[in-house]
Protein backbone atom coordinates (compact mmCIF):
# COMPACT_ATOMS: atom_id res chain seq x y z
CA UNK A 1 0.00 0.00 0.00
CA UNK A 2 2.05 3.03 -1.06
CA UNK A 3 1.66 5.85 1.13
CA UNK A 4 0.77 9.50 -0.89
CA UNK A 5 2.47 11.83 1.05
CA UNK A 6 1.99 15.47 0.67
CA UNK A 7 5.12 16.28 -1.73
CA UNK A 8 3.71 13.38 -4.08
CA UNK A 9 0.62 14.38 -4.03
CA UNK A 10 1.38 17.91 -5.28
CA UNK A 11 3.72 16.94 -7.68
CA UNK A 12 0.66 14.68 -9.33
CA UNK A 13 -1.27 17.80 -9.49
CA UNK A 14 0.92 19.58 -10.57
CA UNK A 15 1.27 17.61 -14.00
CA UNK A 16 -2.62 17.28 -13.99
CA UNK A 17 -3.07 20.93 -13.94
CA UNK A 18 -0.35 21.25 -16.61
CA UNK A 19 -2.15 18.69 -18.72
CA UNK A 20 -5.47 20.10 -18.35
CA UNK A 21 -4.23 23.75 -18.73
CA UNK A 22 -2.36 23.34 -22.01
CA UNK A 23 -5.00 21.33 -23.60
CA UNK A 24 -7.05 24.18 -22.97
CA UNK A 25 -4.85 26.80 -24.21
CA UNK A 26 -3.95 24.54 -27.37
CA UNK A 27 -7.79 23.87 -28.20
CA UNK A 28 -7.01 20.05 -27.41
CA UNK A 29 -9.93 17.37 -26.20
CA UNK A 30 -8.01 15.82 -23.56
CA UNK A 31 -9.12 12.02 -22.88
CA UNK A 32 -9.80 10.97 -19.37
CA UNK A 33 -6.86 11.14 -17.39
CA UNK A 34 -5.81 7.65 -15.78
CA UNK A 35 -2.46 6.72 -14.97
CA UNK A 36 -2.89 3.69 -17.95
CA UNK A 37 -3.66 6.60 -20.57
CA UNK A 38 -1.12 6.07 -23.12
CA UNK A 39 0.64 9.57 -24.00
CA UNK A 40 0.15 9.58 -27.74
CA UNK A 41 -3.86 9.05 -27.09
CA UNK A 42 -3.65 11.75 -24.55
CA UNK A 43 -5.21 14.06 -27.13
CA UNK A 44 -2.10 16.28 -26.59
CA UNK A 45 0.96 16.60 -29.37
CA UNK A 46 4.48 16.94 -28.89
CA UNK A 47 4.04 20.68 -29.54
CA UNK A 48 1.55 20.33 -25.48
CA UNK A 49 4.30 18.18 -24.20
CA UNK A 50 6.96 20.68 -24.86
CA UNK A 51 4.97 23.07 -23.50
CA UNK A 52 3.56 21.09 -20.11
CA UNK A 53 7.77 20.02 -19.46
CA UNK A 54 8.95 23.54 -19.87
CA UNK A 55 6.18 24.79 -17.43
CA UNK A 56 6.65 22.13 -15.00
CA UNK A 57 10.32 22.56 -14.98
CA UNK A 58 9.16 26.52 -13.83
CA UNK A 59 6.66 25.44 -11.30
CA UNK A 60 8.52 22.26 -9.59
CA UNK A 61 12.14 22.83 -10.55
CA UNK A 62 13.07 20.21 -12.20
CA UNK A 63 13.21 18.54 -16.02
CA UNK A 64 13.70 15.16 -15.62
CA UNK A 65 13.17 14.20 -19.52
CA UNK A 66 16.14 16.60 -19.77
CA UNK A 67 18.07 15.29 -16.73
CA UNK A 68 17.31 11.25 -17.33
CA UNK A 69 20.62 9.56 -18.64
CA UNK A 70 18.74 6.81 -19.61
CA UNK A 71 16.13 8.56 -22.17
CA UNK A 72 13.45 6.15 -21.89
CA UNK A 73 10.82 8.33 -22.90
CA UNK A 74 7.63 7.38 -20.37
CA UNK A 75 4.91 5.77 -22.48
CA UNK A 76 1.72 6.29 -20.37
CA UNK A 77 0.19 9.10 -18.16
CA UNK A 78 1.12 7.31 -14.92
CA UNK A 79 4.73 6.84 -16.10
CA UNK A 80 5.23 10.37 -16.72
CA UNK A 81 3.91 11.79 -13.52
CA UNK A 82 6.08 9.00 -11.66
CA UNK A 83 9.45 10.61 -13.48
CA UNK A 84 8.35 14.37 -12.40
CA UNK A 85 7.42 12.41 -8.53
CA UNK A 86 11.37 10.74 -8.71
CA UNK A 87 13.08 13.83 -9.83
CA UNK A 88 11.14 16.13 -7.36
CA UNK A 89 12.01 13.84 -4.79
CA UNK B 1 29.38 62.17 -54.20
CA UNK B 2 32.77 62.24 -54.22
CA UNK B 3 34.01 61.00 -57.77
CA UNK B 4 37.83 60.08 -58.82
CA UNK B 5 40.13 59.28 -56.45
CA UNK B 6 41.69 63.28 -56.35
CA UNK B 7 39.23 64.43 -53.89
CA UNK B 8 39.28 63.91 -50.01
CA UNK B 9 37.00 64.44 -47.12
CA UNK B 10 38.12 67.69 -45.96
CA UNK B 11 37.75 68.79 -49.54
CA UNK B 12 34.67 67.65 -49.98
CA UNK B 13 33.68 68.86 -46.65
CA UNK B 14 34.62 72.86 -47.99
CA UNK B 15 33.05 72.46 -50.79
CA UNK B 16 29.65 71.30 -49.25
CA UNK B 17 28.89 74.48 -47.53
CA UNK B 18 30.35 77.58 -45.46
CA UNK B 19 32.71 75.29 -42.67
CA UNK B 20 32.64 78.09 -39.65
CA UNK B 21 28.85 77.97 -39.42
CA UNK B 22 29.01 74.05 -39.23
CA UNK B 23 29.77 72.03 -36.18
CA UNK B 24 30.91 68.82 -34.39
CA UNK B 25 29.96 68.09 -31.01
CA UNK B 26 30.98 65.59 -28.48
CA UNK B 27 30.21 65.09 -24.81
CA UNK B 28 32.32 67.44 -23.52
CA UNK B 29 33.77 69.93 -26.26
CA UNK B 30 31.90 71.35 -29.24
CA UNK B 31 34.08 72.52 -32.17
CA UNK B 32 33.70 74.21 -35.50
CA UNK B 33 34.55 72.33 -38.60
CA UNK B 34 36.64 75.46 -40.07
CA UNK B 35 39.47 75.53 -37.19
CA UNK B 36 40.32 72.83 -39.44
CA UNK B 37 41.36 74.85 -42.00
CA UNK B 38 45.01 75.49 -39.83
CA UNK B 39 44.59 72.90 -36.86
CA UNK B 40 44.86 69.28 -36.07
CA UNK B 41 43.86 67.15 -33.39
CA UNK B 42 46.80 64.87 -34.27
CA UNK B 43 49.22 67.04 -32.04
CA UNK B 44 50.65 68.38 -35.24
CA UNK B 45 51.52 65.13 -36.87
CA UNK B 46 49.50 64.62 -39.30
CA UNK B 47 52.36 64.55 -41.76
CA UNK B 48 53.81 61.72 -40.31
CA UNK B 49 50.81 59.24 -40.83
CA UNK B 50 51.01 60.14 -44.36
CA UNK B 51 50.72 56.45 -46.71
CA UNK B 52 50.14 54.64 -43.38
CA UNK B 53 47.67 52.10 -42.68
CA UNK B 54 46.24 54.23 -39.34
CA UNK B 55 44.60 52.65 -36.82
CA UNK B 56 41.88 55.38 -35.12
CA UNK B 57 41.10 53.81 -31.83
CA UNK B 58 39.96 56.20 -29.63
CA UNK B 59 37.42 56.58 -26.97
CA UNK B 60 35.82 59.72 -28.28
CA UNK B 61 33.65 60.07 -30.96
CA UNK B 62 34.62 63.54 -31.86
CA UNK B 63 38.62 62.89 -31.99
CA UNK B 64 37.90 60.12 -34.10
CA UNK B 65 35.57 62.42 -36.85
CA UNK B 66 37.91 64.59 -36.80
CA UNK B 67 41.10 62.64 -37.41
CA UNK B 68 39.12 60.89 -40.02
CA UNK B 69 38.50 64.14 -41.61
CA UNK B 70 42.55 64.65 -41.40
CA UNK B 71 43.43 61.99 -42.72
CA UNK B 72 40.95 60.66 -45.38
CA UNK B 73 43.11 60.93 -48.77
CA UNK B 74 46.34 61.47 -46.70
CA UNK B 75 46.49 57.52 -44.83
CA UNK B 76 46.23 54.39 -47.12
CA UNK B 77 44.27 52.87 -44.79
CA UNK B 78 41.93 53.93 -41.87
CA UNK B 79 40.63 51.30 -39.41
CA UNK B 80 37.89 52.50 -37.19
CA UNK B 81 38.29 50.78 -34.41
CA UNK B 82 34.97 50.51 -32.15
CA UNK B 83 36.04 51.07 -28.21
CA UNK B 84 33.51 48.56 -27.66
CA UNK B 85 35.90 45.10 -28.93
CA UNK B 86 37.52 42.73 -27.27
CA UNK B 87 40.99 43.48 -26.54
CA UNK B 88 42.07 39.53 -28.01
CA UNK B 89 41.03 40.58 -31.12
CA UNK B 90 43.89 43.58 -31.43
CA UNK B 91 46.48 41.07 -32.71
CA UNK B 92 44.41 40.00 -35.26
CA UNK B 93 43.24 43.94 -36.18
CA UNK B 94 47.40 44.83 -36.55
CA UNK B 95 48.00 42.07 -38.54
CA UNK B 96 45.14 41.52 -40.92
CA UNK B 97 45.30 45.53 -41.49
CA UNK B 98 49.09 45.85 -41.52
CA UNK B 99 48.60 48.92 -38.98
CA UNK B 100 51.58 50.91 -38.80
CA UNK B 101 50.29 53.86 -37.01
CA UNK B 102 48.21 54.47 -34.37
CA UNK B 103 45.46 57.46 -33.10
CA UNK B 104 44.49 57.13 -29.55
CA UNK B 105 43.69 59.55 -26.82
CA UNK B 106 44.54 57.19 -24.34
CA UNK B 107 47.04 54.31 -22.89
CA UNK B 108 45.60 50.76 -24.06
CA UNK B 109 47.55 47.67 -23.04
CA UNK B 110 46.49 46.18 -26.34
CA UNK B 111 48.32 48.37 -28.58
CA UNK B 112 51.35 49.19 -26.16
CA UNK B 113 53.18 45.81 -27.26
CA UNK B 114 52.95 46.91 -31.07
CA UNK B 115 55.82 47.44 -33.51
CA UNK B 116 54.47 50.44 -34.99
CA UNK B 117 56.11 53.64 -36.84
CA UNK B 118 54.04 56.36 -35.10
CA UNK B 119 52.08 56.75 -32.51
CA UNK B 120 49.87 59.96 -32.12
CA UNK B 121 48.27 61.12 -29.48
CA UNK B 122 44.65 62.48 -30.83
CA UNK B 123 42.62 64.71 -28.53
CA UNK B 124 39.27 66.46 -29.37
CA UNK B 125 41.13 70.41 -28.94
CA UNK B 126 41.87 71.38 -32.57
CA UNK B 127 45.36 73.12 -31.93
CA UNK B 128 47.26 75.46 -34.83
CA UNK B 129 48.49 73.10 -37.59
CA UNK B 130 50.02 73.56 -41.31
CA UNK B 131 49.01 70.04 -42.47
CA UNK B 132 49.56 69.52 -46.21
CA UNK B 133 46.33 67.70 -47.15
CA UNK B 134 46.66 67.09 -50.74
CA UNK B 135 45.05 64.30 -51.85
CA UNK B 136 47.47 61.36 -52.18
CA UNK B 137 45.65 58.24 -51.87
CA UNK B 138 42.46 56.63 -52.29
CA UNK B 139 42.02 55.19 -49.27
CA UNK B 140 40.81 52.20 -47.52
CA UNK B 141 38.22 52.45 -44.98
CA UNK B 142 38.19 49.46 -42.78
CA UNK B 143 34.95 49.19 -40.91
CA UNK B 144 33.91 46.16 -38.30
CA UNK B 145 30.83 44.04 -38.51
CA UNK B 146 28.31 44.29 -36.15
CA UNK B 147 27.72 40.78 -34.72
CA UNK B 148 27.77 40.50 -31.43
CA UNK B 149 29.40 36.79 -31.48
CA UNK B 150 33.00 35.61 -32.30
CA UNK B 151 35.93 37.20 -34.10
CA UNK B 152 34.74 40.41 -35.73
CA UNK B 153 34.73 40.99 -39.26
CA UNK B 154 36.83 43.79 -40.96
CA UNK B 155 35.23 44.88 -44.37
CA UNK B 156 37.11 47.44 -46.49
CA UNK B 157 34.94 50.08 -48.31
CA UNK B 158 35.90 53.71 -50.14
CA UNK B 159 34.76 57.41 -49.43
CA UNK B 160 33.09 56.46 -52.43
CA UNK B 161 31.35 53.39 -51.89
CA UNK B 162 30.23 54.54 -47.89
CA UNK B 163 29.00 58.20 -49.75
CA UNK B 164 27.03 56.58 -52.59
CA UNK B 165 23.61 57.22 -50.74
CA UNK B 166 24.42 60.72 -50.39
CA UNK B 167 23.74 64.18 -51.52
CA UNK B 168 25.93 66.63 -51.48
CA UNK B 169 23.44 69.27 -52.35
CA UNK B 170 23.67 71.52 -48.82
CA UNK B 171 20.26 72.04 -47.15
CA UNK B 172 17.97 75.23 -47.61
CA UNK B 173 17.88 75.61 -43.77
CA UNK B 174 20.06 74.86 -41.10
CA UNK B 175 20.22 70.88 -40.59
CA UNK B 176 21.78 69.41 -37.69
CA UNK B 177 21.85 65.86 -37.19
CA UNK B 178 22.46 63.85 -34.27
CA UNK B 179 22.80 59.57 -33.81
CA UNK B 180 22.22 57.05 -31.18
CA UNK B 181 24.98 55.26 -32.79
CA UNK B 182 28.41 55.56 -32.60
CA UNK B 183 30.04 56.88 -35.67
CA UNK B 184 32.70 53.89 -36.23
CA UNK B 185 29.96 51.35 -37.06
CA UNK B 186 28.22 51.68 -40.29
CA UNK B 187 24.88 53.11 -39.41
CA UNK B 188 26.68 56.10 -37.38
CA UNK B 189 29.29 56.50 -40.09
CA UNK B 190 26.57 57.30 -42.81
CA UNK B 191 25.27 59.98 -40.34
CA UNK B 192 28.76 61.56 -40.24
CA UNK B 193 29.27 61.40 -43.96
CA UNK B 194 26.18 62.84 -44.28
CA UNK B 195 26.81 66.00 -42.24
CA UNK B 196 30.59 66.59 -43.48
CA UNK B 197 29.51 65.92 -47.22
CA UNK B 198 26.12 67.39 -47.28
CA UNK B 199 27.00 70.92 -45.09
CA UNK B 200 25.35 70.47 -42.07
CA UNK B 201 26.22 69.71 -38.04
CA UNK B 202 26.40 66.92 -35.70
CA UNK B 203 25.57 65.99 -32.17
CA UNK B 204 27.78 62.92 -31.24
CA UNK B 205 26.41 60.26 -29.00
CA UNK B 206 28.52 59.07 -26.23
CA UNK B 207 28.84 55.79 -24.30
CA UNK B 208 29.27 57.83 -21.18
CA UNK B 209 25.74 59.96 -21.18
CA UNK B 210 22.75 58.10 -20.11
CA UNK B 211 19.91 58.48 -22.81
CA UNK B 212 18.68 60.70 -20.53
CA UNK B 213 21.86 63.16 -20.74
CA UNK B 214 22.09 62.34 -24.78
CA UNK B 215 18.65 63.54 -25.57
CA UNK B 216 18.84 67.00 -23.42
CA UNK B 217 22.38 67.90 -25.17
CA UNK B 218 20.83 66.81 -28.22
CA UNK B 219 17.71 69.02 -27.10
CA UNK B 220 20.15 71.99 -26.27
CA UNK B 221 21.95 71.91 -29.48
CA UNK B 222 18.37 72.01 -31.73
CA UNK B 223 18.84 68.78 -33.05
CA UNK B 224 16.22 68.93 -36.47
CA UNK B 225 17.14 65.08 -37.79
CA UNK B 226 18.07 62.32 -36.15
CA UNK B 227 18.77 58.62 -36.24
CA UNK B 228 19.00 55.25 -34.69
CA UNK B 229 17.91 51.82 -33.95
CA UNK B 230 14.38 50.48 -33.12
CA UNK B 231 16.15 49.26 -29.64
CA UNK B 232 17.84 52.82 -29.65
CA UNK B 233 14.17 54.76 -30.34
CA UNK B 234 12.33 52.46 -27.92
CA UNK B 235 14.38 52.94 -25.11
CA UNK B 236 14.33 56.85 -25.88
CA UNK B 237 10.57 56.39 -25.72
CA UNK B 238 10.71 55.66 -22.09
CA UNK B 239 12.59 58.69 -21.46
CA UNK B 240 11.02 61.66 -20.42
CA UNK B 241 14.34 63.29 -22.41
CA UNK B 242 12.39 62.92 -25.71
CA UNK B 243 10.73 65.58 -25.04
CA UNK B 244 13.83 67.36 -24.93
CA UNK B 245 14.28 67.00 -28.79
CA UNK B 246 11.53 68.21 -31.84
CA UNK B 247 13.29 66.44 -35.23
CA UNK B 248 11.69 67.10 -38.48
CA UNK B 249 13.14 63.87 -39.23
CA UNK B 250 13.47 60.61 -37.62
CA UNK B 251 15.51 57.55 -39.35
CA UNK B 252 15.35 54.21 -37.68
CA UNK B 253 17.99 51.14 -39.48
CA UNK B 254 19.85 48.31 -38.21
CA UNK B 255 17.16 46.31 -37.21
CA UNK B 256 13.85 45.70 -38.38
CA UNK B 257 11.42 48.62 -37.60
CA UNK B 258 7.82 46.95 -37.07
CA UNK B 259 4.76 49.03 -37.75
CA UNK B 260 4.23 49.40 -33.62
CA UNK B 261 7.36 51.50 -33.13
CA UNK B 262 7.25 53.35 -36.59
CA UNK B 263 3.68 53.94 -35.04
CA UNK B 264 4.82 55.29 -31.65
CA UNK B 265 7.17 57.47 -33.07
CA UNK B 266 4.69 59.37 -35.93
CA UNK B 267 2.47 60.00 -32.74
CA UNK B 268 5.58 61.20 -30.26
CA UNK B 269 6.84 63.53 -32.95
CA UNK B 270 4.31 64.41 -35.01
CA UNK B 271 5.74 67.03 -37.15
CA UNK B 272 8.82 64.80 -37.93
CA UNK B 273 9.02 62.49 -41.12
CA UNK B 274 9.83 58.95 -39.67
CA UNK B 275 11.66 57.03 -42.46
CA UNK B 276 13.20 53.40 -41.68
CA UNK B 277 16.58 52.38 -44.30
CA UNK B 278 17.53 48.93 -44.84
CA UNK B 279 21.84 49.04 -44.96
CA UNK B 280 24.03 46.68 -43.64
CA UNK B 281 28.17 47.22 -42.94
CA UNK B 282 29.03 44.61 -46.17
CA UNK B 283 25.98 45.86 -48.40
CA UNK B 284 25.62 49.12 -47.92
CA UNK B 285 22.83 51.47 -48.03
CA UNK B 286 20.00 49.75 -50.37
CA UNK B 287 16.83 51.81 -49.88
CA UNK B 288 15.15 54.12 -47.41
CA UNK B 289 11.44 53.63 -47.01
CA UNK B 290 9.22 57.21 -46.08
CA UNK B 291 5.67 55.77 -46.09
CA UNK B 292 5.11 55.22 -42.64
CA UNK B 293 4.16 51.56 -43.32
CA UNK B 294 7.01 48.63 -41.71
CA UNK B 295 8.31 46.53 -44.58
CA UNK B 296 9.04 47.94 -48.18
CA UNK B 297 7.38 47.92 -51.76
CA UNK B 298 7.75 44.87 -53.48
CA UNK B 299 8.21 47.14 -56.49
CA UNK B 300 11.50 47.63 -55.26
CA UNK B 301 13.19 44.09 -56.28
CA UNK B 302 14.06 43.20 -59.65
CA UNK B 303 14.09 47.42 -60.64
CA UNK B 304 17.09 48.50 -62.77
CA UNK B 305 18.78 51.16 -60.91
CA UNK B 306 21.96 51.81 -58.90
CA UNK B 307 20.84 49.31 -56.21
CA UNK B 308 19.86 46.42 -57.75
CA UNK B 309 17.62 43.89 -55.23
CA UNK B 310 16.59 40.26 -55.66
CA UNK B 311 15.44 37.81 -53.44
CA UNK B 312 16.91 34.59 -53.32
CA UNK B 313 16.19 31.70 -51.02
CA UNK B 314 13.80 33.66 -49.13
CA UNK B 315 16.63 36.15 -48.32
CA UNK B 316 17.28 39.55 -49.55
CA UNK B 317 20.33 40.04 -52.14
CA UNK B 318 22.13 43.43 -53.04
CA UNK B 319 24.39 44.25 -55.65
CA UNK B 320 25.45 48.06 -56.03
CA UNK B 321 28.25 50.36 -55.99
CA UNK B 322 27.74 50.79 -52.16
CA UNK B 323 28.55 47.45 -51.18
CA UNK B 324 32.01 46.83 -49.45
CA UNK B 325 34.80 45.60 -52.01
CA UNK B 326 36.39 42.65 -49.97
CA UNK B 327 37.14 41.52 -46.13
CA UNK B 328 40.47 41.62 -44.90
CA UNK B 329 42.28 38.97 -42.93
CA UNK B 330 39.42 36.55 -43.52
CA UNK B 331 41.31 34.58 -46.17
CA UNK B 332 39.72 33.28 -49.18
CA UNK B 333 35.85 34.51 -47.72
CA UNK B 334 34.01 35.88 -50.30
CA UNK B 335 31.99 38.96 -49.94
CA UNK B 336 29.88 38.71 -52.75
CA UNK B 337 28.70 35.63 -55.11
CA UNK B 338 29.87 35.64 -58.79
CA UNK B 339 27.50 38.04 -60.11
CA UNK B 340 28.22 40.30 -57.20
CA UNK B 341 25.44 39.94 -55.29
CA UNK B 342 26.05 40.04 -51.40
CA UNK B 343 23.33 37.81 -49.34
CA UNK B 344 22.09 40.06 -46.66
CA UNK B 345 20.80 37.00 -44.50
CA UNK B 346 17.84 38.80 -43.77
CA UNK B 347 14.97 36.77 -44.87
CA UNK B 348 12.06 38.56 -46.04
CA UNK B 349 8.15 37.45 -46.83
CA UNK B 350 5.63 38.70 -49.52
CA UNK B 351 2.57 39.66 -48.09
CA UNK B 352 0.12 41.63 -50.42
CA UNK B 353 2.37 43.96 -52.17
CA UNK B 354 4.97 44.21 -49.73
CA UNK B 355 7.82 42.31 -48.14
CA UNK B 356 8.37 42.14 -44.61
CA UNK B 357 11.43 41.43 -42.79
CA UNK B 358 11.12 37.78 -41.30
CA UNK B 359 14.56 38.15 -39.38
CA UNK B 360 18.07 36.70 -39.93
CA UNK B 361 18.48 33.51 -41.19
CA UNK B 362 21.19 32.59 -38.48
CA UNK B 363 18.42 33.52 -35.30
CA UNK B 364 15.96 30.92 -36.34
CA UNK B 365 14.48 28.77 -33.79
CA UNK B 366 13.56 25.50 -34.61
CA UNK B 367 10.45 23.99 -32.71
CA UNK B 368 10.62 20.70 -33.44
CA UNK B 369 11.47 20.87 -37.22
CA UNK B 370 9.06 24.05 -37.87
CA UNK B 371 10.89 27.54 -38.06
CA UNK B 372 10.60 30.36 -36.15
CA UNK B 373 12.42 34.37 -36.82
CA UNK B 374 12.28 35.46 -33.23
CA UNK B 375 11.36 39.36 -34.69
CA UNK B 376 8.06 38.04 -36.30
CA UNK B 377 7.20 37.29 -33.01
CA UNK B 378 8.31 40.24 -31.73
CA UNK B 379 6.34 42.01 -33.98
CA UNK B 380 3.39 40.40 -33.25
CA UNK B 381 3.90 40.88 -28.98
CA UNK B 382 5.09 44.76 -29.52
CA UNK B 383 1.58 45.82 -30.83
CA UNK B 384 -0.23 44.76 -27.36
CA UNK B 385 -0.32 48.77 -26.35
CA UNK B 386 1.82 47.98 -23.12
CA UNK B 387 4.64 46.49 -24.66
CA UNK B 388 7.49 48.78 -24.74
CA UNK B 389 9.73 45.85 -26.29
CA UNK B 390 10.42 42.54 -26.20
CA UNK B 391 13.02 39.66 -26.82
CA UNK B 392 11.90 36.29 -28.27
CA UNK B 393 14.44 33.72 -27.31
CA UNK B 394 14.79 29.92 -27.60
CA UNK B 395 14.57 27.99 -24.76
CA UNK B 396 16.22 24.07 -25.07
CA UNK B 397 13.49 21.47 -24.65
CA UNK B 398 14.00 17.76 -24.56
CA UNK B 399 10.69 17.36 -26.37
CA UNK B 400 11.05 19.51 -29.50
CA UNK B 401 14.23 20.20 -29.36
CA UNK B 402 13.59 23.89 -28.47
CA UNK B 403 10.37 26.40 -27.32
CA UNK B 404 9.57 30.08 -27.86
CA UNK B 405 9.74 32.15 -24.99
CA UNK B 406 9.55 35.71 -24.81
CA UNK B 407 10.96 38.71 -22.42
CA UNK B 408 8.77 41.95 -21.88
CA UNK B 409 9.36 45.49 -20.90
CA UNK B 410 6.31 47.17 -20.00
CA UNK B 411 5.20 50.90 -20.42
CA UNK B 412 3.96 52.16 -16.94
CA UNK B 413 0.75 51.63 -16.44
CA UNK B 414 -2.09 54.14 -17.18
CA UNK B 415 -3.99 55.86 -14.33
CA UNK B 416 -7.22 54.27 -15.29
CA UNK B 417 -6.29 50.80 -16.31
CA UNK B 418 -8.57 48.17 -15.18
CA UNK B 419 -7.49 46.03 -12.14
CA UNK B 420 -7.02 42.87 -12.19
CA UNK B 421 -5.88 42.84 -15.85
CA UNK B 422 -3.33 40.12 -16.79
CA UNK B 423 -1.29 41.77 -19.37
CA UNK B 424 1.04 38.50 -19.94
CA UNK B 425 -2.27 36.28 -20.97
CA UNK B 426 -3.23 39.27 -23.26
CA UNK B 427 -0.41 39.22 -24.80
CA UNK B 428 -0.25 35.37 -25.30
CA UNK B 429 -4.06 35.65 -26.44
CA UNK B 430 -3.02 38.00 -29.13
CA UNK B 431 -0.44 36.15 -30.31
CA UNK B 432 -2.64 33.01 -30.66
CA UNK B 433 -5.24 35.29 -32.41
CA UNK B 434 -2.19 35.66 -35.50
CA UNK B 435 0.49 32.89 -35.03
CA UNK B 436 0.78 29.44 -35.65
CA UNK B 437 1.26 27.43 -32.62
CA UNK B 438 4.36 26.94 -32.83
CA UNK B 439 5.43 30.44 -32.79
CA UNK B 440 3.65 31.21 -29.74
CA UNK B 441 5.68 31.86 -26.85
CA UNK B 442 5.44 28.95 -23.99
CA UNK B 443 6.17 31.03 -21.39
CA UNK B 444 6.07 35.10 -21.48
CA UNK B 445 8.43 37.05 -18.56
CA UNK B 446 7.92 40.77 -17.81
CA UNK B 447 11.27 42.08 -17.18
CA UNK B 448 12.58 45.73 -16.08
CA UNK B 449 14.89 45.93 -19.23
CA UNK B 450 16.65 44.53 -22.10
CA UNK B 451 20.24 44.19 -22.64
CA UNK B 452 21.62 46.11 -26.05
CA UNK B 453 25.34 45.87 -27.66
CA UNK B 454 27.40 48.37 -27.89
CA UNK B 455 25.72 48.60 -31.92
CA UNK B 456 22.32 49.68 -30.33
CA UNK B 457 20.78 46.30 -31.39
CA UNK B 458 19.80 43.77 -28.83
CA UNK B 459 21.42 41.33 -27.74
CA UNK B 460 20.69 37.82 -29.30
CA UNK B 461 22.61 34.51 -28.01
CA UNK B 462 21.87 32.25 -30.53
CA UNK B 463 21.07 28.76 -30.34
Amino acid sequence: MPFWGPIEMSVRAAVLQQFKQVAREQSKRLAPLDDDLPLLDSGLDSLCFAIIVARLEDTLGVDPLSAAEDIRFPVTLGDFVRFYENAAR
Amino acid sequence: MPQGDRLSLWSAAGAAGDLSARFLSGHDATVALGDLADGSVLSGRGRELRGCSVLVATRSQLTAALALVELDSIARRLILYPPDLAAEHAAFVMASAEVDAIVSDHAAPEWESAAVRSRVIGNSKIEPANDDRTPRHQTEWILFTSGTTGRPRMVVHTLASLAGAIASAAPASPVVWSTFYDIRRYGGLQIFLRVVLGGTSLVLSSARDSTADFLIRAGRHQVTHISGTPSHWRRALMSPAARCIAPQYVRLSGEIADQPILDHLHAFYPHARVAHAFASTEAGVAFEVRDGSAGFPASLIGQPGDVEMRVEDGSLRIRSPRTATRYLGDGERRLAGEDGFIDTGDMVELRGDRYYFAGRRDGVINVGGMKVHPEEVEAVINRHPRVRMSLVRTRKNPVTGALVVADVVLRAEPEDSEPGRNVETEILQLCRDVLPRHKVPAAIRVVPELAFAATGKMVRCHA
